[in-house]
């Protein structure tokens, strides 16, 4: 049963640990919460559903028409988060911390009402691509759709933890973070660093949103809106600003969610409240996360 | 090579901080820039850099103008800046915060020879390439904000403070790397506390108060001019 929900766990978490990324990212460059990230990834499903739909990848095999799928809501969703810093958020670099907080509330709501007036005001099913199997050992069920769920998101999680940290391009993002100006004396664009990170949030969060389609079969104009808060949680939980910490708290966040919805009685009432409750206490207690805080650095 | 003309710039609010300062930088040489609290040598190393943009007035870096540039471009033309405080990367390790400097650079060959000849340089770096940056010592702070400059293989090289917070010992070491840097051939501009010693190694040197130029001239020459001793020498 315990390891059960494990397994459950872990596929949120996974989920979870790739919006996260996208809050951390921007965070960690701008000091500012994207609060539109939520429709990044609802952008992503949209995307990725309605491709799948169309009449071009029906004619594919499963493997390729998902694969097309998931880069289609990446690209929507990397293209979306760009334009989305470009108009809503860097003509308010100088303006203080709220306006852009604000301006991103504004974005949120835009996106939402944007797609519930012209794709739909419904619930759509999301396509299922290929038939679900279920494996089983030592009384742990595992199925497909959760196997490629972990499989993508961990496989996008390590090659960014490894761009981040062995690249030139990603070195100068961790620089940016932690010193912006002096960035720049280097010769780093600091502007263009910034688009980066939103590029890449917006593509994690975009495949997120797909796979977060396909896990719960429908989609919704306002979908983005719960898995926000809770990668926001788990991303405040692993220290805001912290890319490892975002991707250790989406896991734990995954996991003692799907825990409570296992053990407690009516457990999946509770889930909620207890990723809430975490959010919380965290601010409260250790408002600088499980994993050491993004220090300010500037005098 | 730099020439700056009636440069004016505000800080903050209504206060001018430079008040229109012309200045003038030959290639290889080592100018000293010095002046007490609040004479504005930060604000003018920081205008030049692009950091701080000027309300009027000119900076012409070999021919090009460079005032209204951002930072980054200024950087990209070879003028480079160590910040006051010397601002190492904190979390970054000491040979990422070379590879930093050498972030516009592609030819990693030369890269590569730069970072060998630079750990020459400063051994204690190449001893500490893998810590953060953070757990440097104040001094090697310095060498390491200095050595991530040379990295971008700078045409101009600007100094803000090297021999601030430095114990004595350390500040010896600072300025005879400087020299050393100068020797090889580097045009250097440096503002400094410590006028004495940015005057022994500069060749010339311009005092700033209050956001103008008041004195200016050989280096030496300052070195014995009773106002300079007597306002920033210590000598009556």
């Amino acid at each position: 049963m315990i390891l059960q929900q494990l397994v459950n766990g872990l596929t949120l978490g996974s989920l979870y640990a790739l919006i996260a990324l996208g809050y951390t990212m921007v965070y960690g460059v701008l000091l500012m919460i994207n609060f539109a990230h939520s429709e990044i990834l609802m952008a992503g499903a949209f995307a990725s559903c309605l491709l799948l739909g169309s009449p071009w990848l029906q004619s594919n095999s499963p493997g390729v028409a998902i694969v097309l799928a998931m880069l289609g809501g990446l690209l929507i969703s990397a293209l979306l988060a760009l334009l989305m810093e470009r108009l809503a958020y860097r003509p308010l670099r100088r303006a203080g911390r709220l306006a852009p907080l604000i301006s991103a509330i504004g974005v949120s709501i835009f996106l939402q009402n944007a797609v519930f007036l012209f794709i739909s005001d419904q619930s759509l099913a999301y396509p299922q691509i290929f038939p679900i199997r279920h494996f089983e050992t030592v009384g742990v069920e595992i199925n497909s759709l959760q196997l490629l769920i972990l499989g993508v998101a961990v496989g996008l999680m390590i090659t960014l933890h490894l761009f981040v940290n062995r690249t030139r391009l990603g070195t100068a993002i961790r620089a940016t973070a932690q010193d912006a100006s002096t960035a720049s004396l280097m010769g780093i664009p600091v502007n263009g660093i910034i688009a980066l990170t939103f590029l890449i949030g917006g593509a994690l969060g975009g495949v997120a949103g797909a796979l977060n389609g396909m896990y719960y079969g429908t989609i919704k104009y306002n979908m983005g809106f719960v898995p926000g808060l809770k990668a926001f949680t788990a991303a405040v939980l692993g220290g805001i600003g912290n890319i490892a910490g975002a991707m250790w708290g989406g896991f734990i966040l995954g996991i003692l969610e799907s825990l409570a919805a296992g053990l407690l009685p009516n457990g999946s009432d509770w889930k909620d409240v207890i990723a809430f409750s975490i959010l919380i206490i965290v601010l409260l207690f250790r408002p600088e996360g499980l994993f050491g805080r993004h220090v300010p650095d500037k005098v | 090579m730099l020439e700056i003309k009636e440069l004016r710039t505000l800080h903050g609010r209504k206060i001018e901080a430079l008040r229109g300062v012309s200045l003038s930088v030959a290639p290889g040489e080592m100018i000293a820039l010095i002046g007490g609290n609040g004479a504005g040598k930060t604000t003018l190393l920081r205008s030049i850099a692009g950091l701080l943009p000027p309300d009027s007035g000119e900076i012409i870096f070999q021919g090009r103008s460079i005032a209204r540039k951002p930072s980054h471009r200024v950087a990209a033309l070879g003028v480079v800046y160590v910040p006051e405080g010397r601002r190492v990367f904190p979390r970054l390790t000491v040979r990422e915060n070379l590879e930093m400097g050498a972030f516009l650079r592609r030819d990693r060959i030369a890269i590569a020879e730069d970072l060998e000849r630079l750990f020459h340089l400063f051994p204690v770096l190449r001893d500490r390439q893998k810590q953060l940056g953070s757990t440097l010592s104040g001094g090697e702070q310095q060498m390491l904000a200095i050595a991530r400059a040379l990295m971008s293989r700078p045409k101009l090289l600007m100094l803000d403070e090297p021999s601030m917070g430095l114990a004595p010992l350390m500040v010896e070491k600072i300025f005879s790397v400087i020299q050393e840097i100068h020797r090889q051939g580097m045009t250097l501009l440096m503002v400094e506390q410590n006028a004495r010693k940015a005057l022994q190694i500069a060749q010339r040197a311009y005092v700033l108060e209050t956001g103008k130029i008041v004195l200016q001239g050989l280096a030496k020459d300052l070195l014995h001019n009773p106002q300079v001793q007597h306002a920033y020498l210590g000598i009556e």
